[in-house]
């Protein structure tokens, strides 16, 4: 089997020195998920012609001395829930059997420019509704560390992808921990940017006000790189933020003396939390510290309602974003029905998972008349407030340090039945995509051989921060060059 | 209608007058092959998301502040949730909770009300029209569906219940469709369906209580309108006097039959789970920009029709027939600019053109009459050297093919026949044939003379003038 990539950082300087070529890291990253896929399930659809073609280019312009930036040539993966032209795009869903899209996401426009080579469709929770890659139509991703686990999700393909080193960078979304709790659950790095950073253009709707799209790599340097390459305003998103792209890569040196970190009491000590976990992310707060970071607690004092809050106002948008899904125009449409209602129910029944469908039912209710101000304007009063324990905390702080999961990774299976249990396990994530603002979840250690995540916050509008800290506890440790041992 | 009062709100959508929709760059067309005007937005592909179409809410701004609405600083788009073929999305995108603006009025003036009325307009929102279903046969052969329609920018104007009857049900309507083509918010062209109106109505004693009202849907004309809003007043009135009661329902209205029929009864209302769309930011007007479209929007009708009045010397008839729609305003302007004579001209206008026009179902901007040549068309005849007859008769060539009067004059011969040596000896013959009415003339019968000049006049074609053929008749009568 292909040895796995190393880091894009890593592959630019072979690319560089003339070591490999484009051509050959392609080859190598589509060996290797061919051969990984029967166990790893991480893949639901690989590009081969199209990622051989866009090689040879990148390569070819290298040879002119016209490599364009940090991923030229670099082989890459994107989650099933972000359009590209003339490929599928499904979101792990049979309700969008057999449809292609016929226009590239801002996104992918943008790796194009940079010259990015995607290989790839990665799976998913169906629609981004899941934290274990095991609601899919694709059946589930297991974690490259323990094939009976969970890689986390919904960006779990993505995660698994990166941690087995088929790609060195893949990209997800994150609704309320898609991107960060597979990035801890497979011991990589998972940047959620701060809500407007990234275009949303061509990144199918979950729930659009808390949506995110972001990189997963081996590296905070290597995230920094991508979000520098994917940002920046796109007029066909209206809540695509008004800035230039980010130049956070140029932040990040090591140098993090004089930050302030806080350490927010409701995510700490916690009784929810596995002891190991909250063990490591104390030592990596204490190393932080060694790296010359004042740490301050502090106190996020609505945090309790964050899940409660988070699933009102992601259901309610899932319900009408979702809405489009109705057998008429592409995907999916059931045969053979009597008239327009029972095309209606069985398209949606038929194509829609158990998971999604409870989702939608639950959003509906949500927004019921009679209910909506109960709920859904309730819920956004309370988010409100949740932004406002932020913006209090970020006074007198540059980031906050939590754990990213209060567990290791779950195995596949034992939280299907139990759905309230796997909200649960968000409760870390969610406020951040409620706030809006930026956070990476990065390896921090091990428990019983499985990896435990540390997530960094930073304020609104700037995702440097959070990327500076990683990158100086990566320079400082060494859990992300663990890798999982893949029988050969 | 024994002692019932009807009292009638309208809520009228709009298209505006963008070139494309209200939340992608499709171009607006009608009459265009099916589901060739669209897009991944519009036709709700997988990830497409909306941008707001700024043409189009300066085109709203300006009908909100035409029509005296309060514009609010910060409105909201909102996700209208139901299920139809012809909404891609599964919902609409309206505004709901914070409309663009509130709180206006314009005035009406029914046909023979002596007063003008102050109709109030609850709110104007802005939002996008949904698709076409086209059923065919029995159903059999499915449903068609055209999207090229999908996410046309509309705005909603909701008056008040203020409106007392029909004619004034029709007479707020012509208003506010003469407003939004002076602004230029919209063509609304009523064939294309750019102007759709839904009639609330109820009666009730005066000073009762609002009775239970009902809704016409979709009525597409000022005559739908005013037959089914007073068809319901009938019909409820008669429910009441026959000891019924009034059920709340949607109606719908046959034009040809005028007969209405019940759509739907209130009872199984719809749940539109309304909430703010995530993908849409709030829009956000302030107040410089604001000022800037009013102080930008033309002079309006009303404004125009009193400006008519005291400058030009003309009555309040002709002020307002002349101000109905602006591009008549204007050419009545200009034309009475290079003539000199506002009443003169208003008269041509009204007399002549306008019912040429009307002939040829055109507007006047349309045409190829410039003002300038109206002018001197009228000219030539104030000078004597065309007969207001001739005039008259170059005015649909004029319309439909332009030109200079004064050349067209020459072209045809139509020059006014006015010396003695061309017209005495057509004189001669006409008194020749017409001794009866020459007799008559003598016996003290004015009206023969008339009839004499007229017979002149024939053997000219119109042509001579009648001024000079008169002399000319008496002197040798006399």
């Amino acid at each position: 089997m292909a040895e796995p990539l190393e880091t894009v950082a890593a592959l630019r300087r072979a690319l560089d020195a003339g070591a490999t070529t484009s051509a050959e890291l392609v080859e190598r990253a589509l060996a290797r998920a061919d051969a990984l896929q029967p166990r790893l399930g991480a893949f639901v659809g690989l590009r081969a012609a199209g990622a051989r073609r866009e090689a040879a280019e990148a390569d070819a312009q290298r040879g002119r001395r016209e490599a364009r930036s940090a991923l030229h040539g670099i082989p890459v993966a994107l989650k099933d829930n972000i359009a590209q032209a003339g490929e599928p795009c499904g979101c792990a869903s049979r309700v969008l059997e057999g449809y292609v899209s016929p226009f590239d996401a801002t996104l992918v426009e943008r790796l194009r420019a940079v010259g990015a080579v995607v290989i790839g469709r990665t799976n998913m929770d169906e629609f981004a509704m899941g934290s274990s890659t095991e609601h899919s139509r694709h059946g589930p991703t297991r974690n490259p560390w323990d094939l009976a686990r969970s890689p986390g999700g919904s960006s779990g393909g993505s995660a698994a992808a990166v941690a087995a080193g088929i790609v060195p960078l893949a990209f997800g979304s994150d609704t309320g921990g898609s991107i960060r709790q597979p990035a801890a659950f497979t011991g990589i790095v998972g940047l959620k940017p701060g809500y407007g950073r990234v275009s949303r253009y061509g990144l199918v709707a979950f729930a659009s006000s808390l949506d995110q799209i972001g990189p997963l790599a081996r590296t905070a340097e290597d995230c920094a790189d991508a979000l520098d390459a994917i940002s920046g305003h796109d007029p066909r998103d209206s809540t695509s933020l008004r800035e230039p792209p980010t130049r956070t890569r140029e932040a990040l040196g090591g140098d993090v003396a004089g930050l302030v970190v806080g350490l927010p009491r409701e995510y700490l000590g916690g009784d929810g939390c596995d002891p190991e976990v909250a063990r490591a992310v104390e030592e990596a707060a204490r190393e932080l510290e060694k790296a010359g970071v004042t740490l301050r607690e502090c106190s996020l004092p609505h945090t309790r309602h964050a899940v409660a809050t988070y699933y009102l106002i992601c259901t309610a948008e899932a319900s009408s974003n979702l809405a489009r899904f109705d057998g008429v125009r592409y995907g999916r449409r059931a045969e053979g029905a009597a008239g327009l209602t029972e095309m209606y129910e069985r398209s949606r029944s038929e194509g829609f998972g158990r998971e999604v469908k409870r989702r939608i039912l639950l959003g509906t209710y949500v927004l019921s008349a009679g209910y909506y101000d109960a709920y859904y304007r309730k819920a956004q009063q309370v988010r409100a407030l949740l932004r406002r324990d932020f913006e209090e905390a970020f006074a007198s702080c540059d980031a906050l340090l939590t754990p990213t999961t209060p567990e290791i990774a779950f195995a596949l299976g034992e939280r299907t039945g139990d759905p309230l249990r796997m909200y649960l396990s968000d409760v870390y994530t969610v406020s951040v995509n409620l706030a809006g603002v930026p956070a990476v979840s990065l390896p921090c250690g091990f428990s019983r051989g499985l990896p435990i995540g540390l997530q960094l916050i930073g304020r609104a509008g700037s995702d440097a921060t959070p990327l500076r800290l990683a990158d100086a506890f990566q320079r400082r440790t060494d859990h992300h060059l663990c890798r999982p041992e893949l029988p050969a | 209608m024994s002692g019932y009062e009807a009292v009638i709100g309208l809520e009228v959508h709009v298209h505006l007058a963008t070139r494309t929709k209200l939340f992608c760059a499709c171009e607006v067309g009608y009459g265009d092959a099916p589901n060739r005007n669209t897009c991944p937005v519009c036709l709700a592909l997988p990830g497409a998301l909306p941008v707001l179409n700024e043409g189009a809410v300066e085109r709203a701004l300006r009908m909100a502040l035409a029509t005296h609405c309060k514009v609010q600083p910060r409105s909201l788009f909102a996700r209208k949730n139901y299920f139809y073929p012809d909404l891609p999305k599964g919902y609409q995108i309206s505004q709901y909770e914070e409309p663009l603006a509130t709180g206006g009025w314009l005035e009406i003036q029914a046909d023979g009300e002596a007063e003008a009325r102050r109709i109030g307009i609850t709110r104007i929102h802005m939002e996008e029209d949904a698709g076409k279903s086209i059923h065919e046969g029995s159903g059999r052969d499915g449903t068609r569906v055209d999207l090229n329609r999908a996410g046309v920018p509309l705005i909603e104007i909701v008056s008040e219940p203020d409106l007392r009857s029909a004619a004034e049900a029709g007479a707020y309507l012509r208003a506010l469709h003469a407003i939004l083509r002076y602004v230029g918010a919209s063509d609304a062209d009523l064939e294309k369906g750019h102007f759709r109106c839904d009639a609330n109505v109820s009666i009730r004693r005066p000073g009762a209580p609002l009775g239970t009202r009902t809704e016409l849907k979709n009525l597409n004309s000022f005559r739908a309108v005013e037959s089914a809003v007073r068809a319901e007043i009938a019909r409820q009135t008669a429910l009441l006097e026959g000891g019924g009661r009034i059920q709340q329902a949607t109606l719908r209205f046959d034009l040809d039959s005028e007969r209405i029929s019940v759509m739907r009864l209130k009872e199984n209302a719809d749940d539109y789970r309304y909430f703010p769309d995530p993908d849409l930011l709030p829009l956000v007007l302030d107040e410089a920009h604001v000022e800037r479209v009013r102080a930008a929007l033309p002079e309006l009708p009303e404004a125009r029709r009193a400006r008519f009045a005291q400058e030009y010397g003309l009555s309040a008839y002709d002020a307002r027939l002349l101000t109905s729609s602006r591009g008549l305003a204007d050419f009545f302007e200009a034309a009475a600019r290079a003539h000199g004579a506002p009443k003169t001209i208003a008269n041509w206008l009204l007399r002549d053109v306008l019912a040429a026009l009307r002939e040829r179902s055109l507007e006047i901007e349309a045409s190829a009459l410039r003002p300038e040549a109206l002018a001197a068309l009228v000219r030539l005849v104030d000078e004597g050297r065309v007969t207001p007859a001739s005039a008259r008769a170059l005015v649909p060539e004029l319309l439909e093919r332009g030109g200079d009067p004064a050349a067209l004059v020459r072209e045809r011969g139509l020059e006014a026949v006015s010396d003695a040596g061309a017209l005495d000896p057509l004189i001669d013959a006409v008194l020749a044939e017409q001794p009866a009415a020459v007799a008559t003339f003598r016996g003290g019968d004015e009206k023969a003379l008339h009839f004499l000049i007229g017979q002149v006049m024939r053997k000219t074609k119109g042509k001579a003038d009648a001024k000079r053929v008169r002399e000319l008749l008496l002197a040798r009568l006399g």
